[in-house]
């Protein structure tokens, strides 16, 4: 049994340690966001958060990930309650196909939180290893920027006191 | 655990079951016992081959409207557009209707989703389909409140008359209401009065594909499911001479090995497993290899040489080349992948006697005869439901991987079949955009106008889509009692294959155009986006500038003085004057570019215009701004068309700048990212934009397709105007730009 700490929550699974998260995410976990793309690191479309750094998840075996906390798409919001990447690519109407763009949103995830409001050159440096055949970069820039946006709002938001 | 696992695929089981549509709606017209045949009328778009009206649009008794269309969304937004149609003819919200899509059992027949191809045919058949079925609930109606039709209106889901009286669609559909014979006449709105057609709509698909909703074909995980992989042949045509399974049926999770003469898998428990089983079966299989390839430094001289089919599709005038300037070029491109950023998938059941798919194909009803076809079976027997899967720019895997799923599942009945194909089996064996050249010439007079010109093209088929016979389907070419692939055939005129936008759309009083129609295929090929149009409108466009800059005139007045077509000549001026195309010189190293065609010479009309700079030192291109107009005809979704054209130029400019499959003499070498590069983000445009010029009460015209063409010859007379370089042969890589320049 490997244990993987999951968007916050433990899961034990029962698989090869070996076998590269991506399988494991979807089939074992029912995680459907992250995608299959090339199975070699080339495409992105795996993309989820491991610790804060973007990994794809195609070529990264359990066996590393016990007791790091993985992220994914969706861990950022629902079909009703959206977060702010997901707002930002639904409003930009960043998405053709849409297959490559969990893996994007992870990726600009993990950009902005290190870097609340990145240039345009950095955000096409942040995203290069993200590959989309639609040719939806344009757009997936823009949701980027408005992503950055959306989340320096929502921070200065006054919150509800937690207790 | 397993509770949450299992609700979204057996949610989207009964999601794509129990159709509620009655079959008899979807009969064509010819097959009804009517009595006498009579000339019908020709009905608009799709309707045409499938006029029951409850074909297209379904009122439930609970007041859910649905609209049923035989073709598929590929990331298009076609399911949206649609919507908007129904939506707007039958004044409702459209977030109130329901889609569905491209099923044999519940939609129309509308063949392919390709050829931009959807808006006019599918996109017709529910605009008026609606607007007829708004004139039948208007009509019951007035019967029931006793008032004449003139006195009532739709409105949001309800008939309403002058009198404040009002019923509910739903209770106005009794019984078989609609299923009515659709009239050539419909009662359509005045385009005036549109408030949905023509105002941008958020997409029904993005919330779904933004969350992690189980969206694709790749997501579905019913009961029961095994994971498939296949082994294929090391290269086209080799035969599986022996394989030890005995060890690979002792591997953890497996189930299954298929062996089929040379077609070789393996189904088991979980992915990760079939993959492992997959590469230990890949290991200890022996085969034959039979197939040599040809040289690819020479592949077009050697295309050349085959045997072609010669037609002449334009021939006006004298073809004589007499004038003051007489130029010639050829110009060629190379194969392209398809590129699909996830793998060709889908999904099977073998069940008693039937066999359901769940494929993203583009045609889920040719798809199912070629099917029954290799499996010996009657069409009514395969039931095949469009999925949506990766991006597909034509004719890719999908029917392959369905072809593949089927032959598992029938050995395995009973179980869902998930295949999904690797990167370098999607990379190696989908088949190609072919491989073209074309010559050229053209001769201006004294006041630079074009008087004569010539053009022939070569090219390979632009499609072996399925349809027919199952040697189209990959699989079955390697089955023991083997399918061979049917004889390849060009594409007609006026849509034409790989002579498609071959016709100079512009004025032109002598001219003569040949199609070289070659049948030998070297490399597996098919339809790829915009399919000839990308080499004919790259080599149109760039020499049209070669011709002005010839005869001294800006290249954008140049196209201006030989275009007839008013639209035409609208779309070339929006694209100049957005981008703020100036005459004169630039710095060494930039440029700018323009480029214009009409798709197909029959469809959607753009311009486009590039800027772009070259490193002198290492030949790398940077693109800056890109501004784009086009005209679709009526727009319906106009943030649909700029992001249909956002993605062509993006596309096209990966194209054109950096793709080729590549291959030795034995088999293809360009099998994943690393050896197929395509654009990444620090390369794409500075910036893009695009103006659709909207055309209301004018035909919907497609989109898709149009901006393949003038993107590529935009790019290319862009690095002509930066280093005085021509380039001909695609892609315009930095190794050829170098050579151009002399660096």
């Amino acid at each position: 049994m490997t244990v993987l700490n999951v968007n916050g929550k433990q899961h034990e699974v029962d698989a090869d340690p070996r076998t590269p998260l991506l399988y494991v995410l979807r089939n074992d976990l029912a995680l459907n966001a992250a995608k299959f793309g090339c199975g070699l690191g080339q495409c992105g479309a795996c993309t989820v958060l491991v610790d804060h750094n973007p990994v794809f998840s195609c070529v990264t075996p359990i066996a590393a990930l016990e007791g790091r906390y993985i992220r994914t798409v969706e861990d950022l919001g629902t079909i009703d309650k959206p977060g702010p990447i997901q707002r930002a690519f639904i409003e930009e109407q960043a998405a053709q196909c849409g297959y490559c763009i969990p893996g994007m949103m992870m990726r600009a995830q993990a950009l902005l939180e290190k870097n609340a409001a990145p240039s345009d050159a950095q955000i096409r440096e942040a995203m290069a290893p993200n590959l989309c055949r639609c040719g939806t970069q344009m757009r997936i820039l823009r949701a980027v920027q408005r992503a950055a946006k959306l989340m320096t709002v929502e921070l200065n938001e006054p919150r509800e006191m937690k207790g | 655990m397993n509770a949450p696992l299992t609700s979204p695929s057996r949610r989207m089981f009964l999601a794509t079951g129990g159709a509620v549509v009655v079959t008899f709606a979807l009969r064509p017209l010819s097959s009804l016992a009517q009595g006498t045949p009579q000339a019908q009328p020709k009905l608009p778009g799709s309707l045409d081959k499938a006029p029951y009206l409850d074909a297209w649009i379904g009122i439930g008794g609970d007041g859910a409207v649905t609209v049923f269309a035989g073709k598929a969304e590929l990331g298009q937004g076609i399911k949206t557009a649609l919507i908007q149609c129904a939506a707007e003819e039958l004044d409702i919200d459209p977030k109130a209707i329901t889609i569905v899509t491209a099923d044999t059992e519940r939609t129309a027949n509308e063949g392919y989703t390709a050829g931009s191809h959807s808006m006019q045919d599918s996109g017709t058949a529910v605009l008026h389909a609606a607007a007829q079925v708004r004139g039948i609930l208007i009509g019951l109606a007035a019967t029931r409140l006793n008032l004449p039709p003139d006195q009532l209106q739709a409105k949001t889901g309800a008939v309403v008359a002058n009198d404040g009286r009002s019923v509910v669609y739903k209770d106005l559909v009794t019984g078989e209401a609609l299923h009515q014979i659709a009239t050539a006449q419909s009662p359509l709105k005045n385009v005036k009065s549109f408030k949905i057609i023509g105002t941008p709509m958020h997409r029904v698909d993005i919330p779904g594909k933004v969350t992690g909703a189980p969206m694709y074909v790749q997501d579905m995980r019913p009961e029961g499911m095994l994971h498939a992989r296949v082994v294929r042949p090391p290269n086209y045509g080799a035969e599986l001479v022996a394989v030890d399974i005995a060890a690979v049926e002792k591997l953890p999770g497996v189930i299954k090995i298929v062996r089929d003469g040379s077609f070789l898998a393996v189904a088991a428990q979980g992915e990760f497993q079939a993959i492992e089983a997959m590469n230990v079966l890949a290991s200890v299989a022996q085969w034959r290899k039979i197939a040599a390839l040809p040289e690819q430094s020479t592949i077009h001289q050697f295309l050349g040489r085959l045997p072609s089919q010669d037609e002449v599709i334009a021939n006006k005038g004298a073809p004589s080349l007499q004038g003051a300037h007489l130029l010639r070029a050829t110009y060629t491109r190379p194969y392209l992948s398809h590129g699909s950023i996830g793998p060709s998938c889908a999904l099977a059941l073998w069940k008693g006697d039937k066999l359901t798919v769940w494929t993203h194909s583009q045609g889920v009803y040719p798809l199912r005869n070629t099917l029954a076809n290799m499996l010996h079976l009657k069409p009514e027997q395969v039931h095949c439901i469009h999925t949506e899967g990766s991006g597909c720019y034509g004719h890719n895997a999908a029917d392959d991987a369905a072809a593949d799923a089927a032959l598992i599942a029938r050995a395995v009945p009973g179980r869902p079949i998930r295949v999904q194909w690797m990167r370098e089996q999607e990379h190696g064996w989908e088949p190609f955009g072919p491989a073209m050249a074309s010559n050229v010439s053209g001769a201006i007079d004294d006041q630079g106008r074009i008087v004569a010109w010539t053009y022939d093209v070569w090219s390979n088929t632009h499609s072996t889509r399925p349809g027919g016979p199952a040697g189209n389907l990959l699989a079955a070419q390697y089955l023991a009692q083997p399918f061979q692939p049917p004889p390849p055939s060009e594409i007609p005129m006026p849509e034409g294959g790989g002579d498609r936008n071959a016709i100079p759309i512009y004025t032109i009083p002598n001219e003569r155009v040949v199609d070289h129609f070659i049948p030998q295929m070297p490399l597996r090929v098919s339809a790829l986006r915009a399919l000839g149009a990308y080499l004919n409108v790259f080599a149109i466009e760039s020499f049209m500038d070669e011709l002005a800059a010839a005869a001294k005139i800006d290249p954008v007045e140049f196209r201006l003085k030989h275009l007839d077509d008013p639209r035409a000549r609208d779309v070339v001026t929006k694209a100049a004057q957005e981008f703020g195309w100036t005459k004169g010189k630039r710095p060494r190293g930039e440029g700018h570019g323009f480029a214009f065609a009409r798709y197909k010479n029959l469809a959607a009309y753009c311009a486009v215009a590039v800027e772009a700079s070259v490193e002198r030192e290492s030949g790398a291109v940077r693109l800056g701004r890109v501004v784009a107009a086009v005209d679709s005809g009526q727009a319906v979704n106009p943030d649909g068309i700029r992001n249909q054209i956002e993605g062509a130029i993006v596309q096209s400019a990966s194209w054109t700048l950096y793709e080729e499959v590549t291959f030795d003499r034995s088999e293809i070498t360009s099998l994943d990212w690393s050896r197929y590069p395509i654009m990444r983000f620090p390369q794409v445009p500075e910036s893009v934009a695009v103006h659709v010029i909207d055309r209301p009460g004018e035909k919907f015209l497609g989109t898709g397709e149009a901006g393949q063409g003038p993107t590529a010859a935009a790019i290319a007379n862009a690095i002509a105007d930066a280093t005085g370089a021509r380039l001909r042969d695609l892609p315009l890589s930095t190794q050829r730009i170098k050579q151009a320049i002399g660096v």
